[in-house]
């Protein structure tokens, strides 16, 4: 009844294959166009692997969180391998053996939704060319042409003479073979496995409590550790008395790490939670316990009229034609602080000595989790590695941050060739992450005497997370990334063309630490955006869809999903008595995204009873996955329109758990009908976009139901039930 | 040394009465399925049934629990993962992260166990387990098709 892990393999086989943020993190070690080969005959190439028995084990350098996929990435090296899928199990690949192979898998991380979008190229091109080499030594074998063979389902025939071997059966000739370069791809037209709702690779574990996550995660001999970390962003450990604690039960040491927290090690995790619980701890807190989420909203709020902005898209002169508008419609809008809350606590596992050093962990990146292994080890990267295990949700929390991998290798330094596990506490997940950025934002839009809209104007003001985060990828100071859904072209596009636009970003960067969440900054940018056309088009006394389709003349794959997504929900036609509609739109992570949302509002109580929505990612790999993240999208969007935020108080998070950081559960979930319409000709991704309509079309059918503009996110601070 | 039966079998434990059933379950007897997700009976990552009922384990002491109690986790669900919930997640393909989904299915077996075809309403009241992912509506399905599959 014991999970046991196999430790000593170099991966881990995961049973079948995963989307994310652009986290753009980089080991300083250049990647490797060649295949190298030489030295791996247990291999067809380093995505293939085909044994005997005909198994086939394709490797997955992109992390599973839940998003799926490993499943849709192994669909695509299967499509282009014409195996068996039934023969297909899938392996992470650690990223010290990325470094030693020059990097030949490439980037590990998981984040902007660019687990597919950013790989599918090269992994459908690693199983092409694995391919050619299991048709080239049967034809070899046979003395014929390679070219006159074929291979499906893993079977390789020769039609001229009748002849047909396996995979399993030449797989140990075609190892030995070079990897051909640049194999023809599929036209995705003729794909046979990709582009179908083929079931997860991982479901199977998952439902019967056999999947280990980092939490799960056991070895012989390990001790476990319980983290306090000071309360206040920037503050400092200043004394701890362990005395106090060293003989309760199990405990073996009481450690500091960094100069920041307090660990204690014990036999058993709950030994040392409950040892933690009673250590008396002093914290020098610092300048920032001052702060609070007043005087961080009044910090922000200044940013709307200040003089010193970076411009992130601007065409015409919006200012001026504002300033002699016949008409002017002008909101503010707030958008709070978030925690990632992914429900697999943060953790990680550490074995070290003066040589090497070993890490199993959920992560995002399994080479940014290795950079912050060697670097808390005082090691290379090529002394130490990372054992990737499957994530209990990431959402952006595990891609750049691995604060959780380098405290448990500063504690595993104190027992040096002792495993020990590091988990964090609900509590100190909930005060200790990174938080999705908190903004406000003043919109004016100037209008003719006809009801167009002849001058918009966005000012953005608040944190950045490139500034908090990497700093280096600051451009002049300013952060492009908070021009998502703004910027003037590329993956988050601006989707509306504007005869006068500006917008730009005074950015006001508080304590509190900001990361990349689970959309980012589409967001609030799409709840101001959608809101605020919504308010704009009922200024003009216009219908909410039309006004923004003729906004759209210029970007018709945002019109043809808004178009869909209205049509299928009965944008124009009666609803049921009492139920209002909404709608929003945007591009986000390279797709666009559409949705339309259906509630009645009763008495002050907020039913949301459908929502559609139209997704088109250029190639769908797995639509019933694409589904099941549009699906999950709804619920993190609304989770954090309807409760989302983290207030600051004697600066911390006051949010200590699940009690106090409400989020959606069953009984709010709205019926989703989901429509994939892939236009082809680009590759974007799923995982997040989403999120980013699921609260403006909501916001803008209550608007329908109540007459009321929410402007000050989260919902739950609103009385909805007096008009 | 307490005893408790798990998933058929009774066992000896040391630990402190004081620990949390899901400490038990997880560090002294090395079952990990029940899942540490919040420690206040909040989330219901950690759900297993005590006699059938589903009990939120992180906050029920060993203290509390009597050799006579059932105890089952995830893993005495059923033998081989054929539980018509567990079978309905995987025609459903339910879970995504799957980190929840343990204490769901618990959750889910033990409202079908009651009541056999619950209504939308009846999974509203039932099932208050968090999942982050976002795999609700496939939730809800499950439950459903278990049903049918089950009557």
């Amino acid at each position: 009844m014991t999970t046991t892990f196999d430790v000593s393999r170099r991966g881990f086989v995961v049973g079948a294959a995963t989307a994310g943020l652009a986290l753009g993190f980089r080991l300083p070690f250049d990647d490797g166009a060649a295949h190298a080969q030489a030295g791996y005959p247990d291999e067809i190439n380093a995505w293939v692997v085909v044994q005997p028995d005909e198994k086939v084990i394709i490797r997955i350098a992109r992390s599973e969180m839940g998003q799926g996929t490993l499943t849709g990435l192994a669909q695509l090296v299967a499509e282009e391998l014409e195996c068996d899928w039934a023969d297909v199990t899938t392996e992470y690949p650690t990223p010290a053996t990325n470094l030693q192979r020059g990097r030949v898998w490439q980037s590990f991380s998981t984040g902007g939704s660019r687990g597919i979008r950013e790989s599918h190229d090269y992994v459908r091109q690693g199983g092409a060319a694995a391919r050619e080499m299991l048709i080239a030594a049967a034809a070899k074998d046979w003395g014929v042409a390679p070219g006159d063979c074929r291979a499906e389902k893993g079977v390789i025939t020769h039609a001229g003479s009748g002849r047909s071997t396996t995979y399993g059966k030449v797989a140990k000739a075609a190892a030995l073979l070079e990897v051909p370069a640049n194999v023809p791809l599929k036209d995705p037209k003729d794909w046979k496995l990709a582009g179908k709702p083929v079931k997860r690779l991982d479901t199977a574990a998952k439902v019967v409590g056999r999947q280990v996550y980092g939490a799960d995660l056991r070895l012989p001999g390990m001790l476990n550790a319980a983290i306090r970390q000071c309360p206040v962003f920037g503050g400092k450990l200043a004394s701890f008395d362990a005395a106090a604690v060293q003989s309760m039960p199990g405990v073996r040491k009481v450690v500091t790490v960094d100069d920041n927290a307090v660990a204690v090690i014990a036999e058993r995790w709950w030994q040392a939670k409950t040892a933690l619980d009673e250590l008396p701890v002093k914290w020098d807190e610092g300048a920032n316990a001052q702060v609070s989420s007043a005087s961080i909203a009044a910090f922000v709020e200044e940013g709307l009229t200040a003089d010193q902005a970076f411009v992130g898209n601007q065409n015409g002169d919006a200012e001026a034609v504002i300033a002699k508008a016949v008409r002017k419609v002008e909101a503010v809008y707030a958008y709070p602080y978030q925690n990632h809350a992914t429900m697999e606590p943060m953790n990680a596992t550490a074995k070290w000595t003066e040589d090497r050093c070993e890490v199993w962990c959920p992560t995002q990146n399994g080479e940014a989790a290795l950079a912050a292994a060697a670097a808390a080890a005082g090691l290379q990267p090529q002394q130490c590695d990372v054992h990737k295990l499957h994530l209990g949700g990431g959402f952006g929390r595990r891609g750049a941050f691995h604060d959780y991998v380098r405290q448990a290798v500063l504690i595993a330094r104190h027992f040096p060739g002792t495993p020990v596990k590091l988990l964090w506490t609900r509590e100190e997940d909930m005060t200790h992450g990174a938080y999705h950025p908190i903004t406000q934002c003043k919109l004016t839009a100037a209008l003719d005497e006809n009801g167009d809209v002849t001058a918009f104007r966005v000012r953005i003001a608040g944190q950045s997370i490139l500034a908090g985060v990497m700093p280096q990828r600051l451009n002049g100071g300013a952060d492009p990334v908070t021009f998502q859904c703004y910027a003037p072209k590329g993956d988050h596009a601006i989707s509306y063309s504007f005869p006068n636009l500006l917008v730009d970003h005074a950015m006001r960067n508080p304590h509190v630490p900001p990361g990349f969440w689970r959309g980012v900054n589409a967001n609030q940018n799409t709840v101001y955006t959608e809101c605020f056309i919504d308010e704009v088009a009922h200024a003009a006394g216009k219908d909410p869809l039309a006004f923004r389709l003729k906004l759209m003349a210029n970007h018709p794959k945002n019109a043809a999903v808004l178009k869909a997504a209205a049509e299928r929900a009965g944008w124009g036609g009666p609803a049921p008595a009492g139920v209002f509609r909404g709608l929003a739109q945007c591009t986000a992570f390279g797709s666009h995204i559409a949705a339309c949302a259906e509630v009645s509002v009763t008495g002050g109580k907020l039913k949301i009873h459908r929502i559609v929505a139209a997704t088109d990612c250029g190639h769908a790999v797995n639509p019933q996955q694409i589904e099941a993240q549009v699906e999950g999208s709804f619920v993190y969007g609304l989770s954090a329109m309807l409760y989302g935020e983290c207030t600051v108080k004697d600066g911390r998070v006051e949010q200590q758990n699940f009690d106090t950081y409400q989020v959606m559960r069953i009984d709010e979930m709205p019926e989703v009908e989901t429509i994939v319409m892939p236009s082809g000709g680009f590759w974007g991704g799923v995982g997040e976009p989403t999120i980013a309509v699921a609260a403006p079309a909501v916001l803008n059918a209550i608007f329908a139901a109540t007459g009321k503009r929410i402007r000050r996110l989260p919902l739950m601070h609103h009385d909805l039930g007096t008009a | 040394m307490a005893r408790i039966n798990v998933n058929g079998n009774t066992v000896e434990v040391d630990a402190d009465g004081a620990t949390p059933l899901l400490w038990v379950l997880r560090e002294h007897l090395e079952i990990t399925g029940a899942k540490y997700g919040c420690g206040v009976a909040q989330c219901g990552a950690c759900t297993v049934h005590v006699n059938g009922e589903a009990q939120r384990s992180c906050v029920l002491p060993l203290d509390a629990v009597a050799e006579s109690d059932r105890i089952v986790t995830i893993e005495g669900l059923s033998p081989d993962g054929t539980h018509p919930v567990q079978k309905a997640w995987v025609e459903l393909d339910v879970p995504q992260c799957g980190y929840c989904q343990t204490g769901m299915i618990m959750a889910a077996a033990a409202l079908l166990a009651r009541n056999p075809t619950p209504t939308d309403a009846d999974i509203d009241a039932e099932i208050t387990n968090i999942c982050r992912c976002g795999t609700y509506r496939r939730v809800r399905a499950g439950i459903h098709l278990a049903a049918s599959q089950k009557a």
